[in-house]
């Protein structure tokens, strides 16, 4: 074709720079402490966009998971407004009178437990985070005195898989427990609301598993701190607010029916 | 593998460029696709203008269209048009390939998530038309799938596996916007290069980033609306559909039990559907601001205040679903409000006029196929605008919603006024993505033939749809009694419409033939051939640019379009610096 269509490179080139530092074995420390400049190749603002300082990445994916669950919160409140929507919809029946088929759905009360393993998986996914940027141990990463971070923060993500897959089984047990008492999907609309809630929350629950084994493979396996901070850090972000989501929508089902 | 050789003599394989994380190639892709989609989108509308006027004409191959055909048409024109073209080719397609460089930025902050919202997108787009091809063909219920018409796989043909598949290829679709969004939203924020500051952000990016915060918060929100939709399909619930509802003489009650209510999924689908409009509209506004000022040579009238008006029809745009309700049955306190909010909307809308005007007005502007345009783009968004107030008023509306008078205002300000805004991207940023102009010659004739044919194809559709004439109607002959005879009056002027339609389709013929010939044949372009000031044109960023690109330094020291007229001689300010060094640090 006797034009180009499309830039000089179709693919980003190796990311590693000797301005920035890298020669290979290590960038610059992974704590930011901006100086402005103060010699050649030490000016901040010298470097490429997006990469001016060493949480430049970090943040960017954050910002990322940030407006992604902005965007799943929409969608949860969509089928909250659904909820209250057909909670007060009514018909009018052959005899004229207005019936509305609503009868709330008892919580099954294992579900008060499930809400602790939620809120106690939190806290392990949070103590996980801090222990992702725990200073000194970032130093001792980026020095290459082993792993501390890696070795410390791996439990706490590991114990919140195990909370997370308990959570699971508890929904699951709570499902049964109303399916012994004959409410199934089907039975109401308020059962409607409360399988398809507790259902799409569930689902929520397994993306993020599998985001936290991902981060767990990437705590093992990958050689930059930065991305194994990356990992963790979006994982526990995405994990806080399913558990607040679950929070918001389990105080719908057990008080606004 | 098919290999092609670049003029830096790398070899570049064909897989990699087809799965390529470069934000211009992916820009590239949406941009083909979206051509494939709005061919197809304009064959079908053709169809439906000629099975109107002449319905005893036999299609090809298919044989006569019966009144599901065409609302299978209706439907499939309008999910392609809406979704594929005005959302994917301004917002996802010129955005991916424009924006990071306009902000300075080397890249899109997730190339690999945006490489994976553009093949969602495609795979979207594949399973709405292989719909087509499954028992009962395409979904029937139009791109708004109201139920219960869409809640009932017996109410018509399409609506079985066919509706089944729209939805699925809608909801893809979603989860692709909302992806892009993403990348967009944070690419605007955290990329931007020294000097980038928010109020010297392009206008273009302005729009792209109001679109892309209107696509996070409502995508989702459609999501939703699909998933309780199947729900109704498949699992038996009645979130839409009512008690006792009657479809093909059947009373569908044993199988979904509840009060479902079909205004339920109004208020979900409209909450995600007026934002898409916006979403539509935006990136073109913004463009049209920068355009204007760049061959006017003149700032953008009330910058700030156009950054300022853009975020607000933004916000307002989220809140005015509801007109699209006013006689589905709403509460006539709530048919107030969105009534106040949706002619709220004529103020930032006006003030966005205003600026336009006033930035042209009384200035010598270039008028090239580009400017030309973006002036059409303000011509139809007034005319278009102008029926905007009048449906926003309910007792109005009720008499004009369900016929040609809305179709008319809507294609108007969004269909036409959002393909200008398209063509005046192309022939504008064509010398960035090929190196070489858009035959001018040609763009004009383009131009004209293409205005012409869109005031004169869409102006008659207010009056037809002032004589009464509904939507989604398959004939205009046939219907018995005073409707009929009223229906039939409004043929000749549907005669009309039908051959300006053929005349506005054959018109883009010329762009084809433009946009091939240039392609191979167009004249070289240099570095800033427009003489912009936006930061896309920097010799860095140009396709035949000789300098290292992958890692220079990029300052921005002013807003764009700033100009300074010496006796006589103009001087051009980019935002970048102007003393003709690039800014490029040597290796």
């Amino acid at each position: 074709m006797p034009t180009t269509i499309t830039p000089t490179s179709t693919e980003p080139k190796p990311r590693r720079h000797l301005e920035d530092h890298d020669h290979g074995s290590g960038r610059r420390p992974p704590t930011d402490k901006r100086t402005g400049g103060g010699g050649d190749n030490d000016n901040w603002n010298d470097r490429p966009n997006g990469r001016r300082g060493p949480r430049e990445r970090l943040v960017r994916y954050r910002m990322g998971i940030f407006f992604a669950l902005a965007s799943d919160l929409m969608f949860f409140v969509a089928i909250v407004s659904t909820f209250f929507v057909s909670q007060n919809t009514g018909h009018f029946d052959a005899y004229n009178n207005y019936v509305n088929e609503w009868s709330p759905t008892l919580i099954p009360p294992i579900l008060w437990l499930n809400t602790v393993v939620l809120i106690l998986s939190s806290i392990t996914m949070e103590t996980a985070r801090r222990r992702m940027f725990h200073e000194v141990d970032v130093m001792d990463e980026w020095l290459g005195l082993g792993k501390p971070i890696t070795r410390a923060a791996i439990p706490w993500v590991a114990a919140t898989v195990v909370l997370g897959i308990v959570f699971l089984i508890g929904q699951w047990i709570a499902w049964t427990q109303l399916a012994v008492q004959h409410v199934f999907f089907l039975s109401n609309p308020s059962s409607h609301f409360f399988y398809l809630i507790t259902g799409v929350h569930g689902i929520h629950l397994i993306l993020g598993i599998f985001g936290l084994v991902a981060a767990l493979i990437g705590l093992y396996a990958s050689h930059s701190l930065e991305t194994r901070q990356i990992m963790v850090d979006c994982a526990s972000w995405y994990w806080h607010s399913m558990g607040l989501f679950w929070l918001f929508l389990f105080t719908l089902l057990v008080f606004f029916q | 593998m098919a290999h092609r050789k670049t003029k830096g003599g790398a070899t570049v394989s064909f897989r990699r460029y087809l799965f390529s994380t470069n934000h211009r190639v992916i820009g590239v892709q949406y941009l083909v696709l979206a051509l494939v989609s709005v061919t197809i989108g304009t064959l079908l509308s053709l169809l439906m203008r000629i099975h109107l006027v002449w319905p005893d004409y036999i299609v090809p191959f298919h044989g006569p269209i019966l009144p599901e055909d065409y609302l299978a048409l209706v439907t499939i024109h309008g999910t392609i048009m809406l979704f594929f073209v005005l959302t994917t080719a301004p917002q996802s397609g010129f955005g991916n390939l424009i924006l990071p460089s306009q902000i300075g930025a080397r890249r899109m902050a997730f190339p690999v998530a945006n490489a994976i919202s553009f093949w969602l997108t495609a795979t979207a787009l594949l399973i709405l038309l292989s719909s087509t091809f499954v028992p009962g063909g395409s979904a029937i219920s139009g791109w708004t799938a109201y139920p219960p018409f869409s809640a009932i796989a017996s109410a018509g043909p399409g609506q079985g596996f066919g509706m089944d598949m729209w939805l699925a290829s809608i909801a893809v679709f979603a989860i692709a916007g909302t992806i892009g969004a993403i990348n967009t939203l944070v690419t605007i924020i955290k990329l931007r290069c020294e000097g980038m500051t928010w109020d010297r952000i392009p206008l273009t990016v302005w729009g792209w980033f109001t679109a892309a915060l209107l696509s996070v918060i409502a995508f989702s929100v459609l999501l939703a609306a699909l998933l309780l939709l199947f729900c109704d399909r498949h699992a038996g619930t009645s979130f839409f559909v009512p008690t006792g509802d009657l479809v093909n003489g059947v009373i569908h009650a044993a199988g979904h039990p509840g009060n479902g209510s079909p205004l339920l999924w109004l208020h979900l689908f409209w909450f995600f559907g007026h934002p898409e409009v916006y979403i539509a509209i935006l990136p073109g506004m913004g463009l049209t601001s920068m355009l204007l000022a760049n061959f006017s040579r003149r700032r953008v009238f009330a910058y700030r205040m156009m950054i300022f008006t853009t975020l607000l029809i933004g916000f307002l745009g989220i809140l005015l679903w509801g007109h699209h309700m006013f006689v589905a049955g709403l509460n006539p306190y709530a048919a107030s409000a969105f009534a106040v909010s949706t002619m709220a909307i004529a103020i930032p809308a006006s003030a966005k006029v205003l600026s336009w005007l006033v930035t042209v007005w009384r200035s010598r502007p270039r008028y090239t196929t580009a400017m030309l345009f973006s002036l059409g783009f303000v011509s139809l968004f007034i005319t278009g605008g102008l029926t905007g107030p009048v449906l926003a008023q309910p007792i109005l509306d009720e008499y004009l919603h369900n016929t040609f008078f809305v179709v008319a205002h809507f294609h108007l300000i969004m269909a036409m006024a959002g393909i200008f805004g398209l063509f005046a991207a192309t022939y504008y940023w064509f010398p960035l993505m090929s190196g070489r102009f858009m035959s001018e010659r040609l763009g004009r004739l383009h131009f004209w033939t293409t205005i012409v044919g869109a005031y004169a194809t869409f102006l008659p559709m207010h009056l037809t749809g002032l004589m009464g004439e509904p939507r989604h109607y398959a004939q205009l002959i046939g219907v018995p009694n005073a409707a009929g005879h009223l229906l039939a009056g409004t043929l000749p002027l549907n005669r009309f419409i039908t051959w300006s339609a053929i005349f506005l389709a054959t018109a883009q013929l010329l762009f084809f033939a433009n946009l091939i010939h240039s392609l191979y044949r167009g004249k070289i372009a240099p570095p800033n051939p427009w003489q912009a000031t936006t930061l896309e044109w920097h010799p860095a960023l140009h396709p035949n640019a000789p300098f290292e690109t992958s890692d220079g330094r990029i300052v921005v020291y002013r807003q764009p379009c700033e100009y300074l007229a010496t006796a006589g001689e103009e001087l051009i300010l980019p935002q970048w610096r102007s003393d003709g060094i690039p800014n490029i640090k040597p290796e």
